[in-house]
């Protein structure tokens, strides 16, 4: 009798286990289902295209932030970043007359730029990356609006449409793009092994000290990668929008941040997959299409995002606090 | 004997997923007792503490406290009945004061207003007892680990303590800070008060405990008088089996010196100089705080050396980061395991092969066919007990996490091992297997220096021991001069 209830336990363990491990994947799979019958025009492939369109953009930039959280730190600065990149670019396209071949490797290395200033302050100043990359949020964003002048920047040279708006087979760029950063991150992540000195830092700072590693070198690295992420997402937006406007990418980082709690990303650092922040990302873009379908208004929704973010952080503390009581259980064991 | 019995345990027993922690375990504690726990880790005896704390609720049995029977304890009910706790990991918080520490949550009497003056002056009052000179206005992150073991006591003894619970008290105090221990827990044993004593260290146990139980697997062995004992009865129930505890013999002798410090400077320390020689164990003995971890991270780059020279196999080295010293093959077992050590999220496997995972790569990309295979060799070489390599570290007990650790300095073909505490906080099993090893490597032509404050290992281990006394060297004793209190006048700065 004992053994039975034994061998029911334990397999109520595992299925429990399953389940918690992929909580964000059977949200969305529940959401999709769920729209699915609420929403007719919900499940076409017209829809379905745009909507991930739509958190493409963020989704890149998720990608970069992922690297800054899993080693412990934060980039709240990214949307400010976009701002700042969208503006110069444009001005450099259509004032300097700079063809894209050009300007965008230019901003591409503006954008590493701008990744790096984020890493100098935080190793220089040791301030927690939390207040440095408020701080650079707000000046980023003043620059954007200080180089913009008021001005709707328009005029680029047709070519560049193609990056935000183009198809191949049928999917749109954007999308090719976020999957191949994803991809490309995913690797390096797991398999490389500056991945491994990603998750060593945010794991335990002191001993990947003692193990060798050269924490200023991966600080920086790593804001930069994220800055060079998110000016991928600038080329992008900017060739989506065609205009260089200030408000493009205000309040990005948002989105990118929710995604990864929701995908289950760590925000102690240490914890998170890729496949956890897209569907994270995903999740976002659903709710953001369906919310539009029914005509919700614009500020109730900003009401649901703000509610889903919190939500995302209580399931992150909920699952470290279970992780916790778990192992004092082993340990008083 | 006709002491009261002030706590009895009935039949207590405590089950969590797949582990039965406490069967069925019935123990009488009488007033006025030191009463020694033993039992090798995961026996049980920190379920049954945090059972009698309120900690944790237990699944059936009867608490009787003052022969009133509890069905349900909670952490205020057992504080209200005098019952004191003080667990392995600290439960101070570390931003306050020393005195805001000691009487956290505690009313004044005479005024509504907190008053720090008021409880400096307490704080004080408890501290002199213990004969030591800690400022309470110091904010508690501030203090040594030692010193925060102190504060630990001073705050259970400040209330009005009537069962007090150590856990492991000694493992961060050196011999003198464990004397003044065993001074104040007489004192307590005076005032009535009754004292659980939880110890891997034998010799404790017959200074201070007048009775003694052992526990193993969760079950309830034996009480004896700790007169009426020996330390092989205690280990062999213990353990269950007969096993030695002995230090092992070496076959071979030191070689030509590997590692020689001149007048290192840096880190607290002053004029260090010794030096190590290819298969020697080099004991490195002193009081807390008399800057032997210190020396540990001014030689693994750890701290920033001011002064002084480095030189392996005869080269001069420049050590300025732990990058260096790891290229120059140095290893270092941080005392502080799970902090400095360990990536317990991790796998067993990650952890092990982290130092050398440039090594195992392709063009940035990990090998993870070696990764597999260098993570089982060590797991079979030193015999890590772990279900699989994917385990996280977290889950093993921490004489397994401390061979963890020890593969990590393996896998990075360590010649120089410096081991700060090896032996800490783990089981006297699992310490037979870390003293082997040791001895192995040594035997193989490894250089190894062993910070330690166990005396009796220091002794057994080494070839060669030198004392550190307030950040300076204070001598240096062969193998055949050994003597305990020769070595403890020294690391007091006596002669």
């Amino acid at each position: 009798m004992n053994n039975q209830s034994e061998f029911f336990n334990n397999f109520g363990g595992r299925i429990g286990s399953i389940m918690k491990k992929n909580v964000p994947f059977l949200i969305l799979v529940f959401l999709l289902v769920l729209f699915a019958f609420v929403a007719p025009n919900f499940m076409t492939f017209g829809n379905l295209r745009t909507l991930i369109r739509q958190v493409s953009f963020s989704g890149i930039s998720a990608v970069g932030l992922m690297f800054v959280m899993i080693s412990g730190g934060i980039d709240l600065s990214i949307g400010s970043q976009i701002v700042f990149s969208n503006v110069l670019l444009a001005i450099m396209m259509a004032e300097w007359k700079l063809p894209p071949a050009l300007a965008i490797p230019l901003i591409l290395l503006v954008g590493t730029g701008l990744g790096a200033i984020n890493g100098f302050l935080c190793i220089k100043l040791k301030i927690h990356p939390l207040i440095i990359t408020l701080g650079t949020s707000a000046i980023f964003k003043g620059f954007g609006y200080i180089i913009n002048r008021s001005r709707n920047i328009m005029g680029f040279p047709e070519s560049f449409r193609w990056f935000g708006q183009g198809y191949v087979w049928g999917i749109p760029v954007p999308v090719i793009v976020m999957i191949i950063v994803a991809l490309v991150g995913s690797f390096i992540l797991t398999r490389t092994y500056f991945g491994r000195k990603v998750f060593a830092l945010g794991g335990n700072e002191e001993a990947a000290r003692l193990a060798g590693v050269n924490l200023n070198k991966m600080k920086v690295s790593l804001f930069m990668i994220c800055g060079f992420i998110s000016a991928i997402t600038t080329v992008l937006l900017l060739s989506r929008v065609f205009a260089g406007q200030t408000i493009t990418g205000q309040g990005l980082e948002f989105d990118c941040l929710t995604a990864a709690l929701l995908g289950g990303v760590s925000f102690k650092g240490g914890e998170g997959t890729i496949f956890g922040l897209i569907v994270g990302i995903i999740i976002i873009g659903v709710l953001n299409n369906a919310m539009q379908l029914a005509n919700f208004p614009d500020f109730s929704q900003t009401v649901v995002k703000g509610a889903v973010l919190l939500i995302a952080v209580a399931f992150d503390v909920y699952q470290k606090s279970r992780k916790a009581k778990e192992t004092v259980a082993k340990v008083a064991a | 004997m006709d002491a009261k019995v002030v706590l009895s345990l009935e039949n207590i027993t405590k089950k969590y997923p797949g582990v039965l922690a406490l069967n069925n375990v019935s123990i009488d504690f009488l007033e006025g007792e030191v009463h020694a726990l033993l039992g090798e880790n995961g026996a049980g005896k920190s379920t049954l503490i945090k059972a009698v704390a309120g900690a944790i609720d237990v699944d059936s049995g009867s608490i009787r406290i003052n022969g009133q029977e509890y069905h349900k304890i909670t952490p205020s009910l057992s504080r209200s009945l005098g019952i004191e706790v003080i667990y392995q990991e600290f439960n101070l918080v570390p931003t306050l004061s020393v005195a805001e520490n000691i009487y956290l949550c505690e009313k004044s009497e005479d005024s509504i207003l907190f008053s720090s003056k008021g409880i400096e002056k307490k704080a004080i009052k408890v501290l002199d007892q213990f004969g030591v000179k800690i400022d309470p206005r110091i904010i508690v992150q501030d203090l040594s680990i030692a010193e925060q073991q102190i504060v630990e006591i001073a705050k259970a003894v400040s209330k009005n303590v009537k069962l007090l619970i150590m856990d492991e008290p000694s493992a961060p105090l050196s011999v003198s800070e464990v004397e003044m221990m065993f001074k104040i827990i007489n004192q307590l044993k005076q005032n009535g008060v009754t004292v659980i004593y939880i110890s891997h260290r034998l010799e404790e146990v017959f200074r201070i405990s007048d009775r003694v139980s052992v526990m193993r697997d969760g079950r309830y062995i034996t009480t004896k008088n700790t007169k009426e004992t020996n330390r092989q009865e205690l280990i062999d129930l213990m353990v269950g089996r007969k096993l030695k505890e002995s230090y092992p013999p070496r076959k071979n002798p030191p070689g030509e010196i590997a590692l020689e410090v001149r007048n290192l400077t840096g880190n607290g320390d002053r004029q260090i100089s010794f030096s190590l020689r290819k298969g020697e164990i080099l004991g490195i003995s002193g009081l807390v705080g008399a800057g032997r971890t210190e020396l540990a991270q001014l030689l693994f780059g750890a701290a920033h050396i001011d002064q002084g020279e480095i030189l392996i196999d005869g080269n001069p080295v420049k050590i300025k980061s732990p990058a260096d010293a790891i290229k120059h093959r140095i290893g270092l077992l941080t005392e502080d395991r799970k902090g400095q050590g360990l990536f317990l999220e991790m796998a067993v496997k990650w952890n092990i092969v982290f130092p050398i995972v440039k090594q195992i790569s392709k063009n940035g990309v990990v090998n993870t066919k070696k990764e597999d295979e260098i993570a089982r060799h060590f797991k079979e070489r030193i015999n890590i007990k772990t279900p699989s390599l994917l385990q996280q570290v977290i889950n093993l007990s921490g004489g397994n996490q401390q061979k963890v650790v020890l593969a990590k300095s393996l896998a990075a073909e360590s010649d120089i091992l410096i081991f700060d505490e090896p032996t800490r906080g783990i089981d006297v099993g699992a310490k037979q297997e870390i003293y082997h090893l040791m001895t192995e490597l040594a035997d193989s032509g490894k250089a190894i220096m062993m910070i330690s404050s166990d005396m009796e290992e220091l002794l057994g281990m080494s070839d060669r021991i030198i004392v550190l006394c307030e950040g300076e060297l204070a001598g240096e004793v062969q193998k055949d001069k050994f003597n305990q209190n020769y070595i403890l006048d020294l690391a007091s700065g006596t002669h």
